[in-house]
């Protein structure tokens, strides 16, 4: 009289709750290994996971035991050559089993440190924690969304007056070339196409752009790709644009942005005006929370930087939520820097400038630009 | 290990009744499971007489065996972050490959729950069954200490309740309250026990019902306890209010449950939920070797006599047999992997033990257990099983020849002294005081530290005073937890 059920398809993730707390208790902690481990790895290898370790101490439960010390009498088992009356010196501490006490451990490494592996989501979520962009204003209350139904793709049952005749006759045909091996290579060709054909999606339009100058510089791109994480995973709707320059500006697409390798000259103030040209055509500002990144290794021509300092206090500032500056530059600041912290002084709250020269301040300086500020007014 | 040999007798009669195997294939299905099932339970009832809780048996995946574990083997159970932490250091070891899953997980309740691991074949499934829902099971509903101290009915339903309770104070008063009251009270778990007196079983509903009612009277008692206004004669009291507990008490969870002046009624209940959860632990924390060796004994016993009677293969065995011996390995003390006794090995020898004690005598056997050397081994198997926990089972049943195959030895460990020094040996003089030292090794009050409430400042800042009553010289250990957990 035994009852046999298969609870295999009851949910498994029974201790999901258990092990969001427990992550949610050790957040310092596994902030810590995060921002460690940012610095360490190459920024474009996001896509995996972190292990995090906390020290044993710090995540013990406490309980009433017995501390080392005393008369203890142990039985073991295994004697060979002992006999009543032996005396056996004491292991070195924590060597093992052996003879010693049964409460060593024996297992080696890693005792003293829980370690254990975070997925790729929570690494992201731990990694832009507490940032935001600053100065957000809701533009437009509401109405902006629209979803216009396209048709995603094919299903294989339905009425008969929904079929799709032409797919079906082509797979039917598809078919009877299959069977025939000389036709293969056409049927591949087909399956192609209509691959092709299943791929649409729902289209939403947008509400937020972000502007970014770039200058051809590694640490730079580490930067970027770290915002663009950042504003891909915790705002929905999003417009970015890419600017790179030379000594001329270029609107460009996220994969030259990040993958192009051309170098040239400086002029800072190329881009500077492309940026309000696209301002000005494309983003009115009474719809757009206008964000501009900029980073750049500070050369410019000399007499190019009051220019820039010209276009952004007059077109640019008065119009963009927030612009930040990041110098990628481990030498001594030129005109341009000087420029900008003239700029700052003027524009506290919307103009922010950070120097970077080490990886591993990238991070950081990450962090410090966008930190989520509490007490900032919202009003534009 | 040395068995004896019962299956070498009946070889000869029972092959020639040539039953055929009820499968050859390793894969198991629902069909399969369920005709072992009726198999082992058959001769599990009516050649051996072991009496059962019913049984169910729930097929799980592996990650829901991990959620299992780490719950603690509560199948239901309230949320709490310590339950993540062992949660995520299971599945760690268990995907680098440090760690197999149990094979088994048994609760102690009726029906009696058994899960089962899809990954496993036939023959994993069918030893399973054996041990945990004939084995486990039997001993669930015999032994003394689960009848006196649980009560398999309605532990699942107080499960449920405490489980529902906590949510709803999460809702109510906040995760973060509720986890500080849950982190204390598990800290003082294993002092939650109430050694002498029964608990009563009550439903779920009868639960619900009494909670509001004991909600407004223990308010009550509290204030009376600590009301201020002053009496009369105030210079009276202070001879007659001599000392609050009267007599020490042992339960320091229950002593703050009915007395702590300031707790609300919630937490009170979140204390006693904590409470109540560690005293239906408490018997299993008890009988670890009996309870595994129990029913290592009756998957081995069980499943050979299936094969007696041709109901299994010999592959079959062989598998179980590769399994059976690696869950009894006993490493010696001066392995790399050893981890003190394995409860399954010292409890399966002793209860294969008994079992030959019974059956073969020899000299020492009759004068060490005159009583029932000779006697019907399965009334004298049971006899133990039922009347003992650990530590009287090894003082009453440790027989010298076990202790000679375990090659036992004693040391006594003094941090006054440098070396370790051998008390005993397996020989003529060492097996009394050796056997008296082992039983001493499972007494778990010899094992955790003693920790009374000794007083309590009722006039004064309320301070609680705990008493450590040491044993042979045995220090608390320095403080190294308490910075975060105050």
């Amino acid at each position: 009289m035994s009852y046999i059920v298969d609870r295999r398809l009851n949910g498994k993730n029974k201790s999901t709750v258990n092990r969001q707390r427990f992550l949610q208790r050790y957040r310092s902690h596994i902030k810590k290994a995060v921002s460690e481990a940012v610095s360490n790895r190459s920024i474009t290898d996001l896509e995996s996971g972190e292990s995090v370790s906390i020290p044993k101490r710090d995540i013990g439960e406490p309980t009433f035991r017995h501390g080392s010390g005393g008369k203890r009498t142990i039985v073991h088992p295994g004697n060979k050559e002992f006999v009543s009356g032996d005396r056996i010196a004491r292991p070195p501490q924590g060597s093992g089993g052996g003879a010693g006490g049964g409460e060593a451990s024996n297992s080696g490494e890693g005792m003293d440190e829980f370690v254990f592996q975070i997925t790729q989501e929570e690494f992201l979520e731990f990694l832009f924690d507490d940032l935001e962009l600053p100065n957000l204003v809701k533009r437009q209350l509401a109405g902006l969304e629209s979803f216009k139904l396209v048709r995603a793709g094919v299903v294989s049952e339905g009425t008969p007056n929904k079929i799709n005749i032409i797919r079906s006759l082509r797979q039917a045909t598809g078919r009877r070339i299959a069977l025939t091996a000389a036709s293969r290579r056409r049927l591949k060709a087909y399956e192609n196409e209509y691959e092709a054909l299943l791929d649409t999606d729902e289209i939403l339009r947008d509400k937020q752009r972000v502007l970014l100058l770039e200058k051809e510089i590694n640490m730079a791109k580490r930067f970027f790709i770290l915002l663009y994480l950042f504003l891909q995973r915790n705002y929905e709707k999003i417009e970015v644009v890419f600017i790179r320059h030379h000594t001329s500006a270029k609107e460009v697409d996220e994969q030259e942005f990040f993958y192009s390798r051309e170098t040239g000259g400086t002029i800072v103030s190329s881009a500077l005006k492309m940026t309000d040209k696209i301002i000005k055509d494309r983003f009115s500002p009474q719809e757009w929370n206008i964000y501009v990144a900029q980073a750049s290794d500070g050369d410019n021509w000399n007499d190019d930087s009051p220019i820039c300092r010209k276009i952004l206090t007059q077109h640019i500032l008065p119009v963009v939520q927030y612009y930040a500056y990041v110098e990628i530059n481990p030498r001594r600041h030129q005109a341009l820097w000087r420029e900008y912290e003239s700029i700052q002084q003027e524009y506290g709250d919307y103009f922010a400038m950070q120097q970077i020269s080490d990886p591993t301040e990238i991070y950081p300086v990450f962090r410090e630009l966008f930190q989520r500020k509490s007490n900032r007014s919202s009003a534009a | 290990m040395n068995q004896p040999d019962q299956t070498a007798a009946s070889d000869v009669s029972t092959r020639t009744k040539r039953n055929t195997p009820l499968s050859t294939e390793p894969e198991w299905t629902f069909e399969l499971i369920e005709a072992y099932d009726n198999a082992i339970g058959h001769i599990a009832h009516d050649t051996f007489e072991l009496d059962t809780y019913p049984n169910q048996i729930e097929i799980i995946s592996a990650e829901q065996m991990m959620d299992a574990y780490s719950s603690v083997g509560m199948p239901v159970g309230y949320n709490h972050w310590s339950f993540g932490k062992h949660f995520v250091s299971v599945e760690q070891n268990y995907k680098r490959g440090q760690m197999g899953l149990a094979y088994e997980i048994v609760i102690n309740s009726n029906p009696c729950i058994a899960y089962l691991m899809e990954e496993n074949t036939m023959t994993m499934q069918a030893l399973v069954i054996a041990h945990a829902c004939y084995g486990h099971n039997s001993f669930f509903k015999g032994n003394y200490l689960f009848q006196t101290w649980t009560d398999a009915s309605s532990i699942i339903d107080y499960l449920v309740f405490a489980k529902n309770y906590i949510r709803k104070c999460e809702e109510r008063h906040g995760v973060a309250e509720v986890e500080t009251v849950l982190d204390s009270c598990h800290a003082l778990m294993n002092y939650g026990v109430d050694r002498y007196k029964r608990p009563y079983p009550i439903s779920a509903e009868e639960e619900k019902r009494r909670l509001k009612e004991r909600e407004v009277y223990l308010q009550q008692q509290v204030n009376e306890l600590w009301r201020t206004i002053p009496k009369l004669h105030d210079d009276e009291d202070e001879a007659s209010v001599k000392c609050f507990p009267e007599e020490p008490q042992e339960n320091l969870l229950y002593f703050i449950e009915k007395h702590a002046p300031l707790l609300e009624p919630w937490q009170r209940e979140v204390v006693r939920i904590v409470r109540k959860i560690a005293q239906y632990f408490y018997p299993q924390r008890q009988t670890q070797v009996m309870n595994e060796g129990w029913a290592t004994f009756w998957h081995y016993t069980l499943l050979n006599e299936m094969y007696d009677r041709g109901l299994v293969t010999d592959g079959f065995m062989l598998e179980l047999l590769q399994h059976h011996t690696s869950v009894i390995l006993q490493p010696s003390f001066n392995k790399p992997y050893y981890n003190g006794i394995n409860p399954y090995a010292l409890g399966f020898n002793m209860m294969s033990d008994i079992r030959r004690i019974c059956e073969n005598p020899t000299p020492e056997d009759k004068q060490w257990f005159p009583d029932w050397a000779g006697s019907n081994w399965l009334n004298t198997l049971k006899f133990a099983m039922q009347s003992f926990k650990d530590e009287s089972f090894i003082q009453q049943f440790l027989s010298p020849k076990i202790m000679r195959d375990f090659h036992l030895f004693s040391i006594l460990d003094d941090a006054s002294q440098k070396e370790y020094e051998v008390l005993d040996i397996h020989d003529e003089h060492g097996y009394h005081r050796l056997r008296e030292t082992l039983s001493a090794q499972y007494n778990l009050s010899m094992n955790e530290p003693n920790i009374q409430v000794y007083n309590v400042n009722i006039r004064g800042d309320r301070s609680l005073t705990l008493q450590h009553i040491q044993h042979k010289n045995r220090p608390l250990p320095r403080p190294q937890y308490g910075q975060q957990h105050g």
